[in-house]
């Protein structure tokens, strides 16, 4: 095992490099002079060629890449122009409320859509099998903003049951300690506001998590199909072992191979819808970092905040593969 | 029986998760976020809570130039003057008075005395003189890394030809400015945010960390910036105005999406939301509620045409299409009627607008004809390049469908243009060079309360390659626009800009569209609110009726 998490951490050096020349070349190929796009209407020639200076513009692009490199390898993700500020000092706090929505996005998504495939697949073309399967279609194709705008028209405006927009109430402010509120409210003791924490997240968690949910629930409910008509299920089944246990212990960790891999690469989809999401919810992420930097112009940080995204989704994968490991020993020996 | 058995677990599964995470479990609590998280508090001074699209860059104003920033800075920091609220109009504000030389050259003011800063350190005319060298000076060690000061720059000339020659302290509560030219707008220009007096030791102290740690000497006090989130600022016990600010603590919060902040605003999560769209305005009148707030209109949208190119370098062609243009009909499809005509350059609640002059009025038939005399009978044969913005402006909700309309209209008096709208930074680049665009729509709002404002930066020909997107040259233009900047009496300086207007609409380099009067909600519970034209104001008089 050790060996084989060794090897696929030695792959993702090639693969880091790579995205960090794609994510380079893409940002340099947008049209128009950044200068004047940054500084804007009233800034003047002066501070135009300070900037491009600054920022190197003026150098060839090859020294510009290997200088950003040289940058990333002593940890440094230059300054936000807009800002002014380190980026690796700015982008905590926006980190920790992306992975906070994105565990709970996936917590949503996992804990509804298997068992919703669980179920359909053993009440195969029953009405809940239909219905089910009819909310995973509606779910694939609905577009988060959609979903969003109404789930806050609903459950925000109409019923008043949740709020609708950021992570805590700021009439009463939660105070950061690691950035994770949710974690911090619970640290801190603090139930009521880790009661009102949690009920800022579940809007925000659902609109984001129901893709997802979606997919993987299809997808359980296929394998869950294909699994329980194999023989060993026949045989448990026959030893009289109850239903419940053939299905969620011996059918389940069979089924779950397939179910992973979505998962995994569902995380990495997410990542990519968290940018509506948080623009939405207001919910101050990264996603809203890029958004934001992107129409700022704000050239470090539109590259340093796709990076994370990017990093963030081979992390993901290689959770994924280890955990194939672990589900099915053979996998490590290829 | 198994399966009942197994049934009841999983939907015990599933419900359970679901309670845990909407909060139904605990009956009445979950009821209404706003309500009862926060009644308690509302009852002292209470808390603002103000929603708008984006967050600041930075809390130190003097190195800023977006909007958003500066709406925090007027919270923070006062300046020298202020505009009078609800208008530009200057008044005093850490500065009580002041008096000018004969030549216009020389600038005294005296001091409001007592007046401290946040941290404890008193305001003197040493603090004024600390920061305006602090702006003027290229080589001081408090300008940071990657510090400009381009409003400085822009308002009072760059390094090589500075209007301000000198700022020194006469005593503790006097200060002298010394001018190498004379400046008519120099008093507006001081009231503008980004020349708030900021605290001397605190800009020593702090260094580079004063732009996310402001001291001024505002009605608020900075708190804390949670970024992209809030920033929060608290009430200044000690404010020079009595009994001001009315509220305790002010949130400002971002919230991108104009939906999502009307919804948080209908929720109670916010008490004030800018940049209202015009499409929501009908729920908000239904809404009691709630009630709405227009900015005065400070801006101008236009439809300009680029001056260097076949057939507009005619005059006669630019007029017979300012005949083409329903501008009322636009108002009333894309600005919900929140906006007036525009028949000059400059809005008509800025001093020196030229009442006298006519629009001209929409009328295809009479295009037609002027057209046909500027010599084509038949319309344009060569198919035009009109530029439409590809974003949504203050002044220009959406910019492409306005730009369909007058499409249409072109049609008819047999003008074919095509619309095209490239990514936004492209589209600003692609304007100032003026190669690729026949025509194009764009727009301006004012950063002070002085005719000069617009009309130098939009219509001079020293500003081709800036923002005179009409690549536009009149010599008696200019000859009247430079003659208005040096004169200092504003009678006489009124009366140049109304000259100059009218040489604008003879030449036509433009068709004026609409000032838009841009939209503000509100709980109906808030009072005391006045916003002001230039596009923020102080949060100091506004407060929460219980």
């Amino acid at each position: 095992m050790g060996s084989y998490i060794a090897k696929r951490l030695l792959v993702l050096i090639p693969v880091l490099l790579g995205m960090t020349l794609i994510v380079f070349s893409i940002i340099h190929a947008i049209p128009g002079d950044p200068a004047d796009t940054i500084l804007g209407d009233k800034a003047t020639e002066q501070s135009k060629q300070a900037l491009r200076e600054q920022l190197g513009l003026d150098r060839p692009w090859l020294e510009q890449y290997f200088a950003y490199l040289g940058d990333l390898l002593t940890g440094d993700l230059g300054n936000s122009i807009r800002t002014r500020e380190p980026i690796t000092q700015e982008i905590g706090p926006y980190l920790a409320a992306t992975v906070e929505l994105t565990v709970a996005s996936m917590l949503f998504a996992i804990i509804i859509g298997v068992n919703a495939g669980i179920v359909s697949a053993w009440k195969r073309n029953s009405w809940f099998d239909y219905i089910c399967m009819l909310i995973a279609l509606v779910g694939v194709s609905m577009p988060i903003f959609w979903l969003g705008l109404m789930e806050q028209w609903i459950f925000a405006n109409e019923l008043r049951w949740l709020p609708s927009i950021g992570r805590m109430n700021p009439r009463d402010p939660m105070e950061a300690i690691t950035g994770f509120y949710v974690f911090d409210a619970m640290i801190s003791g603090q139930w009521s506001q880790l009661w009102i924490v949690m009920k800022h997240l579940i809007l925000p968690s659902i609109a984001l998590g129901t893709i997802p949910m979606a997919v993987i629930a299809r997808m359980t409910r296929s394998s869950m199909l294909e699994v329980m008509q194999s023989d060993y299920i026949r045989t448990a089944k026959a030893k009289g072992i109850s239903k419940f246990l053939v299905i969620y212990k011996h059918g389940l960790k069979n089924a779950f191979i397939p179910v992973l891999t979505v998962i995994g690469i569902q995380t990495g989809a997410l990542l990519g819808g968290a940018v509506l999401t948080e623009t939405i919810f207001a919910w101050p992420g990264v996603g809203r970092y890029i958004y934001e930097a992107i129409s700022n112009r704000d050239y470090p940080v539109i590259q340093s905040g796709i990076l994370i995204i990017a990093v963030m989704f081979v992390i993901i994968n290689l959770l994924v593969d280890l955990l194939y490991a672990l589900f099915d020993p053979r996998i490590q020996y290829k | 029986m198994l399966v009942r058995k197994s049934w009841t677990i999983m939907i015990t599964l599933v419900l359970s998760f679901v309670l845990i995470l909407s909060g139904c479990s605990g009956g009445n609590d979950s009821a209404a976020p706003a309500a009862s998280e926060s009644g308690g508090e509302a009852a002292g001074g209470g808390k603002l809570i103000v929603g708008r699209g984006g967050d600041s860059a930075a809390l130190d104003p003097s190195i800023v130039t977006d909007g958003e920033s500066l709406k925090i800075a007027q919270q923070v920091f006062d300046p020298l003057l202020a505009y009078k609220s609800g208008t530009t109009e200057v008044e005093p504000a850490l500065a009580e008075s002041w008096t000018i030389s004969d030549d216009g050259l020389t600038y005294t003011f005296k001091l409001r005395q007592g007046v401290k800063f946040h941290d404890g350190t008193d305001f003197n005319a040493d603090a004024v003189v600390f920061n305006f060298n602090r702006w003027s000076d290229p080589k001081s060690e408090f300008k940071f890394e990657g510090d400009s000061f381009d409003y400085y720059d822009s308002m009072f000339g760059p390094e090589e030809a500075r209007v301000i020659k000198s700022v020194k302290a006469v005593d503790e509560s006097t200060v002298e400015f010394t001018l190498n030219q004379p400046q008519a707008p120099f008093l507006q220009n001081l009231a503008m945010p980004p020349f708030s007096i900021a605290s001397p030791t605190a800009i020593e102290k702090e260094k580079e960390n004063f732009k996310s740690n402001p001291v001024g000497t505002g009605p608020f006090v900075f708190k804390e910036w949670k970024r992209s989130d809030s920033i929060t600022l608290d009430k200044n016990p000690n404010y020079w105005q009595q009994g001001l600010p009315k509220v305790d603590q002010v949130i400002v919060r971002s919230i991108p999406d104009n939906t999502a902040r009307f919804n948080a605003l209908q929720n109670g999560e916010i008490d004030l939301m800018e940049d209202l769209s015009p499409d929501d305005l009908a729920t908000l009148e239904s809404n009691p509620d709630l009630q709405k707030f227009n900015r005065p209109p400070f801006n101008v949208a236009y439809l300009g045409f680029n001056t260097t190119k076949k057939p507009f370098d005619d005059p006669k062609v630019r007029v017979a299409l300012n005949y083409a243009v329903d501008k009322k009909g636009i108002i009333d499809a894309f600005f919900a009627g929140q906006a007036e005509p525009a028949v000059n350059p400059i809005p008509p609640t800025l001093w020196g607008y030229n009442k006298e002059i006519q629009d001209y009025p929409f009328d295809l038939a009479k295009a037609k004809q002027l057209l046909a005399d500027a010599g084509y009978p038949n319309g344009i044969d060569q198919e035009l390049t009109f530029y439409a913005m590809p974003v949504s402006r203050p002044y220009m909700p959406d910019g492409r469908k306005v730009a369909e309309v007058i499409q249409a209209s072109f049609a008819q008096i047999g003008v074919k243009v095509s619309i095209q709208s490239p990514e936004w930074a492209t589209y600003l680049d692609d304007l100032s060079k003026g190669e690729k665009d026949d025509l194009f729509i764009i727009g301006w709002t004012g950063d002070n309360g002085d005719p000069d404002n617009f009309f130098y930066p939009l219509l001079d020909k020293d500003s081709i390659g800036g923002n005179n997107y009409s690549q536009y040259v009149s010599e008696p233009l200019h000859k009247v626009l430079v003659q208005a900047q040096q004169e200092t009496d504003q009678d006489a300086r009124a009366k140049l800009y109304e000259q100059a207007q009218v040489i604008v609409k003879k030449d036509a380099p433009w068709v004026p569209l609409v000032h838009s009067t841009p939209l503000l909600a509100a709980t109906s519970k808030l009072k005391g609110y006045t916003p002001s034209p230039t596009g923020s104001e102080p949060y100091a008089d506004i407060y929460i009726e219980q």
